[in-house]
C-alpha cells in the first residue's frame, strides 16, 4: 500500500471512514449482548468484520442513489445516515424503529436515505435493482443503484437474471458481492463451479474487478470508480470485495465448519485496527483522537441501547396497519 | 422406547428409511456438513456417505427442480428447506411440474418427492421464518400435505410420506422442535397419510387444528367437553373423521395459526356444511390469525390463536 491515504481523500473524510467503521462494529458487538439479554430475538446476522466494504463502498456513492441490500444490513443502513438509536429500536421491536419495531434485523428500509431494503429472501434484491435502476434512468435521473449480496446469493437464479438484464437494457446497477466465504456453513468452492465470483459476469459482458474488502481505502476508489463509470455509461459494473465475517452466520451458528485458526488468521486483518494504524503512520491522526473516536462510538451505541429500552412497544392493532394503503 | 424431540425424531426416520432403501437421497442447504440449521440431518452424512446427503447450491429452485428429476428417475429424494418461506422461490418448480408430471405422464412415471421444512410462528423471528401458508399447497392437485403434532407422528408420518408415490410437502412446526418429547417407537410401522387422530375424545364440540396448534387447543379445551382432532394430512384430509366427530358433537371449531382468508380452515368449514349441514347447532368458528404479514417479536402474541381465544369461540358455540 503505497498511495498516502492523504492523496485519495482529505484528513476530515478518512477519519469519518474510520468513525464509521467504529461505529458499525460498537453497533454489532452491542447487538449481539443485547441478543443475548433477550432483548433482540429471532435471527441476528452481524457484520463484524466486513465493516470496510460498507463503509468504504457507501462513502463512494452519491446520496440520493439507492442502496439495497441483503439481511446483514445493520451497518451499511447505518452508514447510510439511519439513526442507531431507530435502527437498534427495531431490532428490539419497538415502536420507534425504523419500520415501526415490526420488520427487525433483516427488514430494514428508510426511503429518506434511499436505502430501499434488507431481503431475507437471499437473492430476493436483484430483480428489484434492475427495476430500480430502470425507474432512475426512466426518469432521466443521475442516481444509480448498490445492490449489495453475498457469495452465497449468486447461485440464486435471481442473480443471473438480474445481471443479464440490467447489461442488455444498459441499466446503471453497482453489484457489489461481499464474497466472506461462507453461505452460513457452506464454504463458496462447496457451492460455486466458478468460486472467483468476479469472473462470472463475463457471460454478460459486465466489467468487473476483484477487490480487498478488508482494506476501507480499497473499496473506497474501487466503488469510486466503478460508481462513476456506472453513472457515465448507464451500464452494470460488479466488484467482489473479498471479505470475512468474524462471527456465525447468525447467532445461532456454532461455526463448527471453519477451524478457529481461519477466523484468527483472518482477525489479523481486521479492517479497523488495520486503518488506524495507517492514520497513526502517516499522522492523520494521533492516539488521543483515535481513543476519542472509539469512545464517542459506544457513547452512541450506549445511547442506542438505552433509547430501544425505553421506547414503548407497538401497540396491538399496529399488526393492522400498512397491509394496504 | 426412547424419548425424543421432534429434531431426534425426525432424523431417526431418515436414519432408519436411508438404511431400508438405498433410493433415498438428502438434499438442501447445509445439510450434510453442517447437518441442517435446525441439525435434523446431523450424523447422516457420516452414516451414509457424500453421495447420498447433499449439500446444494443456494437455489431454492434448483434444488425442487433437480428432486424432481431424481424421483421421475426412480430415487426417494427428501429435500430440505431452510424455512417455508424460502420455498416461495420453488413455487414454478413445484406446482407446474411437481405437482403434475403424473398427470402429465398420464400415469406413466410420477413424482416420489418429499419436501422438508420448517413451518409455523412463535419462535420470535419475523415475517418468512414464520410463514404458515399450508393452504397454498393445499390448492394444488397432486401434492400431499403433511404436518405432525410431535415427535411420534413426525416420525410416522415422515417414513409414510418417503415411501408414498406422490409428491409429499411435509411441514415441521419449528415452535415444536424441542418443545415436546416423547416415546418414539423406532422400528415400528408408518404411520398412514390421510388420517386424522382424535387427540382428545369429547361429546358437545369438535374442534379441528394441526401442528404446533394443537398444543395450543388441548391446554384450551381442558374444561370443555370438547373433542379435539388433530388433522395431520391436510392433504388428502381425513373428512371421515371429522364428519363423524361433528355428527355426534353438532358444533365445530377450527384453529389455524394461518391467515383466515381462503386459509385451510375455509375448505373444512364448506365440506361440513355441505355434508353435515344437519348435524350442525350452531355456525362454524375459525380461530385463525388476521389478514396481515407475519408480525416480529411481541406482537406475535397478538397475532397467532390464543388459549383465551381459542376459549372465546368455545363459549360462544357452546350457546347454540
Ligand atoms: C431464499 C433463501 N434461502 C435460504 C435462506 C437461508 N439463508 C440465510 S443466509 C444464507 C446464506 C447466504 O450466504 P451469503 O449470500 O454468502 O451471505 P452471508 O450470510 O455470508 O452474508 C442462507 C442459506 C434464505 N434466507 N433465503
Ligand atoms: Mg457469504
Amino acid at each position: 500500500m503505497d498511495t498516502k491515504l492523504r492523496s485519495i481523500l482529505p484528513d476530515h473524510e478518512l477519519i469519518r471512514l474510520y468513525e464509521q467503521m467504529v461505529l458499525c462494529r460498537e453497533f454489532e458487538e452491542a447487538c449481539a449482548e443485547q441478543y443475548t439479554k433477550g432483548n433482540i430475538t429471532g435471527f441476528l446476522h452481524l457484520y463484524s468484520g466486513q465493516e470496510a466494504v460498507a463503509a468504504g463502498a457507501t462513502h463512494a456513492l452519491h446520496g440520493d442513489d439507492y442502496v439495497i441490500s441483503a439481511y446483514r444490513e445493520h451497518p451499511q443502513a447505518i452508514v447510510r445516515g439511519a439513526d442507531p438509536r431507530r435502527v437498534m429500536a427495531e431490532l428490539f421491536g419497538k415502536a420507534t424503529g425504523i419500520c415501526k419495531g415490526k420488520g427487525g434485523s433483516m427488514h430494514l428500509f428508510d426511503p429518506n436515505l434511499h436505502f430501499m431494503g434488507g431481503y431475507a429472501i437471499v437473492g430476493g434484491q436483484f430483480p428489484i435493482a434492475t427495476g430500480l435502476a430502470f425507474a432512475a434512468r426512466y426518469r432521466r435521473e443521475e442516481r444509480i443503484v448498490a445492490c449489495f449480496f453475498g457469495d452465497g446469493a449468486v447461485n440464486q437464479g435471481t442473480f443471473h437474471e438480474g445481471l443479464n438484464w440490467a447489461r442488455l437494457w444498459e441499466l446503471p446497477v453497482l453489484y457489489v458481492c461481499e464474497n466472506n466465504f461462507y453461505g452460513i456453513g457452506t464454504e463458496v468452492h462447496r457451492s460455486s463451479a466458478l468460486a472467483d465470483i468476479h469472473k462470472r459476469t463475463c457471460g454478460y459482458d459486465i466489467p468487473s474487478e476483484r477487490v480487498d474488502g478488508m482494506d476501507v481505502m480499497a473499496v473506497y476508489q474501487a466503488v469510486k470508480h466503478a460508481a462513476e463509470w456506472v453513472r457515465e455509461h448507464s451500464r452494470p459494473y460488479l466488484i467482489e470485495a473479498i471479505t470475512y465475517r468474524f462471527r456465525g452466520h447468525s447467532m445461532s451458528d456454532p461455526g463448527k465448519y471453519r477451524a478457529s485458526a481461519e477466523v484468527e488468521l483472518w482477525k489479523e486483518r481486521d479492517p479497523i485496527p488495520n486503518f488506524a494504524k495507517r492514520l497513526l503512520g502517516e499522522g492523520i491522526a494521533g492516539q488521543p483522537l483515535l481513543d476519542k473516536v472509539r469512545e464517542t462510538a459506544a457513547a452512541q451505541v450506549a445511547e442506542a441501547v438505552k433509547f430501544a429500552e425505553e421506547s414503548p412497544w407497538p401497540d396491538d392493532d399496529e399488526v393492522f396497519n400498512d397491509v394496504y394503503v | 422406547m426412547a424419548q425424543l424431540n421432534m429434531v431426534q425424531a425426525i432424523n431417526l426416520a431418515l436414519r432408519e428409511e436411508m438404511a431400508r432403501d438405498d433410493r433415498v437421497v438428502l438434499l438442501g442447504e447445509d445439510v450434510a456438513a453442517d447437518g441442517g440449521v435446525f441439525r435434523i440431518s446431523e450424523g447422516l452424512l457420516e452414516r451414509f456417505g457424500p453421495e447420498r446427503v447433499l449439500d446444494t447450491p443456494l437455489a431454492e429452485s434448483g434444488i425442487v427442480g433437480a428432486a424432481i428429476g431424481m424421483a421421475a428417475y426412480g430415487l426417494r429424494p427428501v429435500v430440505e428447506i431452510q424455512f417455508l418461506g424460502f420455498l416461495y422461490a420453488a413455487f414454478d418448480q413445484i406446482f407446474s411440474h411437481a405437482a403434475r408430471l403424473r398427470t402429465r405422464s398420464r400415469g406413466r412415471f410420477g413424482c416420489p418427492l418429499v419436501i422438508r421444512t420448517p413451518y409455523g410462528g412463535g419462535i420470535k423471528a419475523p415475517e418468512l421464518h414464520e410463514e404458515s401458508s399450508e393452504a397454498l399447497f393445499c390448492h394444488v392437485p397432486g401434492i400431499k400435505v403433511v404436518v405432525p403434532s410431535g415427535p411420534a407422528a413426525a416420525r410416522g408420518l415422515l417414513l409414510a410420506a418417503i415411501r408414498d408415490p406422490d409428491p409429499v410437502l411435509f411441514l415441521e412446526p419449528t415452535r415444536l422442535y424441542r418443545m415436546i418429547r416423547e416415546e418414539v417407537p423406532e422400528g415400528a410401522d408408518a404411520l398412514p397419510l390421510g388420517k386424522a387422530r382424535i387427540a382428545r375424545e369429547g361429546g358437545k364440540v369438535t374442534v379441528v387444528a394441526w401442528g404446533s396448534m394443537l398444543e395450543r387447543v388441548l391446554t384450551a379445551t381442558a374444561p370443555y367437553d370438547a373433542e379435539v382432532i388433530d388433522l395431520l394430512t391436510l392433504s388428502p384430509w381425513d373428512e371421515a373423521t371429522v364428519l363423524a366427530s361433528v355428527r355426534k358433537t353438532g358444533r365445530l371449531v377450527i384453529v389455524h395459526e394461518a391467515v383466515e382468508s381462503c386459509g385451510f380452515g375455509a375448505e373444512l368449514a364448506a365440506t361440513v356444511a355441505a355434508e353435515a349441514m344437519l348435524s350442525l347447532r350452531g355456525p362454524v368458528f375459525r380461530v385463525t390469525a388476521p389478514d396481515v404479514p407475519v408480525p416480529l417479536a411481541r406482537l406475535i402474541d397478538h397475532y397467532l390463536p390464543s388459549v383465551e381465544r381459542i376459549q372465546r369461540s368455545l363459549d360462544e358455540v357452546l350457546q347454540y
